[in-house]
């Protein structure tokens, strides 16, 4: 199979206004990444690294966690996990909202 | 039934498992070989990601290295996991939409250019091949302890049922065999966390239980270790006694190797469509999350059975337990004060610690030393054997692919036909599994450090060019090709200068701002970056139609077969 990545079968033809709107999906998509890496970088390397000291000065309510202590080792992993489906909601609302949705008929 | 029959009926089940799977899905065509036809379901994915992804080090050594580094160890629950949120972000879904079928493709292609083609074969058979060897000796030595079979005898056993399913089923195989292998591994995980937890708190859940109230003092857990830290002169278990800067850096680069080793960015060109690639990332590390927050739990479960049921105590009194692993030269016991007990105790106390435990033990005494049913020591035999073999086919297939498909195919013999293709990639699979077979069984005697950086190496070569190359039209083959030449050079000498030339300087007064070999991989895909984007600057542009093929992979649509770009 040798097919050409034209740009004919990518969702945009080569005219100006289906450009910029491809532009405008890719700037959203940066500020959803950019956001959700933002708080990727707080809770591992923010709570869990930087912050480690002062948050372990609190124990989480009802249990024996010290709270720095417990994002470096399970809180952030969650996160992680919450962040990848965040983006998985939003991208698929982008996709449909450009009219980028893939069919099903594959 | 004893220990050792049920070891071999667990074991075997699983076994027959892997085979009849493989049996039932072989591969018919190169995109089967390569990418499973590119027909699995972002769920399945999801499990064989995690199978392929989580190796014998995280199933055997993960929770012991954790309960002996106690904070520390978050390097590795967050290094190994956090990757994958890069993955998801910012590579799953244009790899897939580029549609390639291998790493070195994306970058042969996106970087017009041979060299910047064979540069990154280089560094995917480098780094799998270390990776692979690890694991073909981690089959042994289950094989050795629970079957007691000679560790090469065990090589051989793996060697086998690996050559067949990978050989006959190539990544189709692999995948569903994965499939499989996650749920044994996950199961023999969970069952004996699940009864640990259950006995020392009382908590069914051991990723709540080692937050809650040890039954047998009635204060908290994590206090009372602490506490028992503290009397034997360990430091604080919840502290760590890295610094900050080292785990920070450490923790960076396990994350970006994750995203940037070969063997994890190709299972996400396997499924259908870009959403179906992110969403399969999110499964994927979903399954593996479930091990990797039971994982501290068993970690603190484990150190505090092995404190309560060794310190003090009169050897002539160990339990069973203590004396089989005695045997296998991974516990040893030395009465250095001559009064008969054992005195296990840290750096701060003031009497000679006399007890040395291999980290490896912890997770497959464990079960052993809490006095669990036979048939759940079995089970983690078999756990351990599944974690073990998936990682190894996954990368046994990246090295396949690297020879038959980037270098035969798209360099030395472009006209080789379909079927020609298939059977090179049989062929080459075949003998990588051997090579990996012979590793096992020789190992250098490096082996077990360089697979823990294995991924400073990924991050230091891979990762920065995959992103400059999905997120900036700008960047040169000039610009890839001596950021990753750079990447790779500066983190393989700073690890190769500690570890094998100087192992007696390798300590954080000789560090670079006090950054571990381990943690290098960061500063040297920092390097990258910077090279790939200074020398891009000063090179002419790519030519238009890598511009356009950059616009494509940015949108989704149109993903829908795997592209075969021709050069």
């Amino acid at each position: 199979m040798s097919e050409q990545p034209s740009q004919g079968s990518a969702g945009y033809g080569p005219d100006s206004s289906s450009r910029a709107r491809a532009t405008e999906y890719w700037r959203r998509n940066i500020r959803y990444v950019g956001i959700l890496l933002a708080v990727w970088f707080v809770v591992s390397y923010g709570f869990g690294i930087i912050a480690v000291e002062p948050l372990d000065t609190v124990t989480i309510p009802g249990t024996g966690f010290p709270l720095g202590f417990w994002f470096a080792q399970q809180g952030s992993i969650y996160v992680f996990v919450a962040l990848i489906f965040v983006y998985v909601f939003l991208m698929n609302r982008l996709d449909r909202e450009f009219d980028l949705r893939e069919g099903d008929d594959v | 039934m004893s220990v050792q029959s049920w070891t071999f009926l667990l074991v075997a089940a699983s076994f027959t498992l892997y085979i009849g799977i493989a049996v039932w899905s072989r591969a018919s065509s190169t995109k089967d070989f390569y990418v499973a036809g590119t027909g699995v379901s972002p769920l399945a994915n999801g499990m064989a990601t995690a199978a392929d992804w989580m190796s014998a080090a995280s199933f055997i050594s993960m929770a012991g290295l954790i309960s002996f580094m106690g904070y520390d160890g978050a390097v590795y629950l967050m290094g190994w996991t956090g990757g994958y949120v890069l993955l998801a972000l910012l590579l799953a879904p244009y790899l897939r939409k580029f549609g390639a079928f291998t790493v070195p493709d994306f970058v042969g292609d996106r970087y017009y250019s041979q060299t910047a083609r064979i540069v990154a074969v280089v560094c995917a058979i480098f780094v799998s091949f270390t990776y692979v060897a690890g694991q073909m000796r981690g089959v042994g030595v289950v094989f050795s302890r629970f079957l007691e079979v000679d560790v090469n005898v065990g090589v051989y056993i793996g060697m086998a049922i690996v050559f067949f399913y990978a050989v006959l089923g190539g990544m189709k195989g692999i995948t569903y065999t994965q499939v499989a292998q996650y749920c044994v591994l996950i199961f023999a995980y969970l069952v004996p966390a699940i009864f640990l937890s259950l006995l020392i708190t009382g908590n069914p859940v051991p990723q709540l239980g080692f937050g809650d109230v040890d039954q047998a003092s009635g204060i908290s857990l994590l206090e009372r270790l602490n506490g028992l830290h503290q009397e034997l002169g360990f430091s604080e278990y919840t502290s760590g006694t890295k610094s900050s800067l080292d785990v920070f850096f450490i923790t960076a680069a396990l994350m970006v190797g994750t995203a940037g080793l070969p063997h994890v960015i190709i299972r996400f060109y396997t499924v259908p469509r870009v959403r179906d690639a992110r969403l399969s990332v999110g499964w994927a590390l979903i399954f593996i999350a479930l091990l990797y927050t039971t994982a501290p739990a068993v970690a603190v479960f484990a150190r505090t059975n092995l404190i309560n049921s060794v310190s003090e105590v009169p050897y002539a009194q160990v339990p069973e337990w203590f004396t089989t692993w005695e045997g296998t030269g991974l516990l040893s016991f030395e009465d250095l004060n001559g009064d008969g007990r054992i005195q296990f105790v840290g750096p701060d106390a003031p009497t000679a610690n006399e007890l040395t435990v291999d980290n490896d033990i912890m997770v497959l005494a464990n079960p052993e030393i809490a006095g669990l049913p036979n048939w759940v020591i079995g089970l983690v035999a078999a756990g351990g054997l599944a974690a073990a073999l998936s990682t190894a086919a996954g990368l046994l297939l990246v090295v396949s692919s690297a020879v038959s498909h980037d270098l035969l195919k798209r360099s030395i013999m472009p006209e080789i036909t379909e079927r020609g293709e298939l059977v090179a990639a049989r062929i080459s699979a075949g003998a990588a599994v051997l090579v990996a077979g012979y590793l096992g069984i020789n190992p250098p005697g490096f082996v077990a450090q360089v697979v823990a950086f294995a991924f400073g190496l990924a991050a230091a070569s891979f990762f920065p060019v995959i992103i400059l190359g999905i997120f900036s039209k700008r960047t040169t083959r000039e610009g890839a090709i001596l950021g990753m030449v750079s990447g790779i050079t500066v983190t393989a000498a700073y690890i190769a200068y500690f570890t094998l030339l100087h192992p007696e300087l390798n300590n954080a007064d000789n560090w670079w701002f006090g950054i571990s070999p381990q943690g290098i991989g960061t500063v040297g895909m920092l390097l990258n970056f910077a090279i790939t984007l200074t020398v891009s600057r000063f090179t002419p542009e790519p030519p238009p139609e890598v511009q356009q093929l950059v616009e494509m992979i940015r949108v989704p649509k149109g993903a829908g077969a795997v592209h075969e770009i021709s050069t």
